[in-house]
């Protein structure tokens, strides 16, 4: 991928740039271990991001520098017009984190952790208590707001670690791995939660291993490898960078799997199953037109199916560089 | 409003998070009180009256010794309190919540300032009850006024807040609560060591130094003063000045600690 030249906002010319997260050139290493190795991000106001990547790519890390919680060794970059290095309290202001562990405090109430929350972001005691009431509704969590923290589910955690972010109406959230260890209801529940905060004109930065899940949310989606932006794109961009999209028609009787074959010419055959791979991207239009052309030709195969390369093949081409056994056929999706 | 109440409003919000663990939790408060008030009951009456005749020379009763320990083990009751302050600040450290804190435009030190304010509070409580145990079994101040009354709790306080940012500073560098109660064990070794239980003059020369040159043998002594109308001499000064030099030094250790990034 080549890198873009990003238009970065000078402080002080008074142009804001309106992208809600810019960096250029991120790095920090660990002693001798580099663990970001010069990451350039450009994330516009109002859009959902994913930073997808392996274990150990260092996506936690890009979190933890973004959100302030740690410094970066080097590069610059500006959260909510914010630059990181000069005005991290202004980031401060503008952001809310979800960190990848809960970051409830165990020992209280739920509803004293909102309190909490409401507390360090100075609100008014009544509006403190509106606000945690109506977020603990909304994140179906008033049966439990007298409970200890501690004594909630994995599930029932993450919604109040995300209620807890929104308290103080943050513009910029991110997301450090949201449905990590979540069941798939809870997941799904996520999910939801996350749309609605974008309908709500907030710029979401998660990162997550499920390539799913960033198919699922994200507008764009930037997949961190070895401590850089492997690629950057939306969804369907990602998926136009390796081949592999193709219909396939499977036969039972092996006589009209070998007339199919003579029939069709341009087609890979896999003698052994009885199947033949016909290239195509999976649109209708092409499918009808293929369609027709087999009625047209008289084969009737037993089965059908469209195969599209998902987000999962983009992935392991982009991150198995170094690995060795990787799976190179796109993923089954039966339509 | 101005940096500074916002400072004064992050801190109170620390503070009553704070009291408030110490209030559902009380169990960790409840034993660190239980050493003190063990040790004032054995020396008191399984030791006492060897201890008494070690004090006083001929004449001296179990009142008298009441009297000699008490001091000291008040402040040990404070050095017993702060070893809690060090497991729940090292506690509190591995809690993902202070990750988020330190996300949040609040002001940075007011994590601290809740735990050492929780802590010192906390230390006064646990004099106060120590102390009623101690009156209970027959400890009398002798003619103390109330300016010696105010200038005692005085030096309660401030010996409390000087151990406290000492043991905040241990519970920072501390990986886990077993590592932050190991490292806190000064603060319960060093009455020992001090002149608590019996007079400096009456353990080996070789150990005096040891007794001497430390923060409880002062403070106990300015206390006893205080309370019981002995001699202060140069150790009022030199409390004072322990406390002082503690309370810096923890304050700077814990607040470059604190500062640092996170692992």
């Amino acid at each position: 991928m080549p890198s873009f030249v990003m238009p970065t906002s000078r402080q002080g010319d008074g142009h804001p740039s309106p992208a809600a997260i810019s960096a250029v050139g991120l790095r920090k290493s660990y002693g001798d271990k580099t663990v970001l190795d010069g990451i350039d991000l450009r994330i516009p106001a109002g859009s959902v991001f994913a930073l997808l990547g392996p274990n150990g790519a260092g996506k936690t890390t890009v979190v933890k520098i973004l959100s302030t919680l740690i410094t970066a060794d080097g590069g610059q970059a500006q959260v909510a017009g914010h630059d990181l290095a000069t005005s991290p309290d202004g980031v401060r202001a503008a952001i809310g984190v979800t960190g990848q562990f809960s970051a409830v405090d165990g020992l209280i109430t739920g509803e004293e952790n909102m309190l909490l929350m409401a507390d360090l972001h100075h609100l008014p005691r009544r509006e403190g208590r509106r606000v945690a009431a109506e977020l603990l509704e909304r994140f179906d969590l008033v049966g439990a707001a007298k409970k200890p923290a501690s004594t909630y589910s994995g599930g029932m955690k993450r919604r109040l670690d995300i209620a807890m972010t929104l308290v103080g109406s943050p513009r910029v959230i991110f997301l450090d791995e949201p449905t990590t260890g979540l069941d798939p209801r809870s997941r799904h529940n996520m999910w939801q939660i996350i749309r609605e905060l974008v309908t709500g004109g907030v710029t979401v930065f998660l990162t997550t291993q499920y390539l799913e899940e960033a198919d699922e949310l994200a507008d764009r989606i930037a997949v961190l490898n070895d401590g850089k932006i492997a690629a950057e794109g939306t969804a369907g961009e990602l998926k136009r960078l390796i081949p592999g999209g193709h219909v396939r028609l499977r036969f039972s009787d092996p006589a009209a799997y070998q007339g199919a074959a003579v029939a069709l010419r341009e087609v890979s055959r896999d003698d052994e199953a009885l199947a033949l791979q016909i290239p195509s991207d999976g649109s209708q239009r092409e499918l009808r037109s293929l369609l027709d052309w087999l009625d047209a030709a008289g084969i009737e195969a037993d089965e059908l199916s469209v195969h599209t390369p998902d987000l999962d093949d983009v992935f392991f081409a982009l991150t198995s560089t170094s690995q060795t056994n990787q799976p190179n056929q796109p993923k089954e999706a039966v339509r | 409003m101005s940096s500074l109440s916002f400072a004064a409003r992050d801190a109170s919000t620390m503070l009553r998070r704070n009291l408030l663990h110490a209030r559902r939790y009380p169990s960790l408060t409840l034993n660190l009180l239980l050493t003190p008030v063990m040790l004032l009951l054995l020396f008191v009456y399984v030791f006492g009256d060897v201890m008494s005749a070690g004090i006083g020379g001929s004449g001296a009763d179990r009142s008298d010794y009441i009297a000699y320990l008490v001091p000291g083990i008040l402040l040990m009751t404070i050095g017993g309190t702060v070893v809690g302050t060090a497991v729940s600040v090292s506690n509190d450290m591995t809690e993902g919540i202070i990750a988020r804190f330190r996300t949040m435009a609040i002001h940075r030190g007011s994590v601290l300032i809740g735990h050492v304010i929780g802590s010192v509070l906390q230390s006064v409580a646990s004099v106060v009850l120590v102390g009623a145990v101690a009156v209970a079994i027959g400890f009398r101040s002798t003619d103390a006024t109330a300016l010696e009354w105010l200038a005692a709790f005085g030096l309660l306080v401030l010996f409390a807040l000087a151990l406290t940012w000492i043991a905040v500073g241990m519970g920072l560098i501390s990986p886990n609560a077993e590592a932050a109660s190991n490292n806190a064990l000064p603060m319960i070794l060093l009455p020992l060591l001090s002149s608590a239980f019996v007079p400096i003059d009456a353990m080996p020369g070789w150990f005096q130094p040891v007794a001497e040159y430390q923060p409880f043998t002062p403070a106990i002594e300015t206390l006893r003063g205080l309370l019981l109308g002995t001699e202060i001499g140069h150790n009022g000064w030199l409390a004072v000045a322990w406390c002082l030099g503690l309370a810096v030094l923890g304050y700077f250790w814990s607040a470059s600690k604190f500062n640092h990034d996170p692992k």
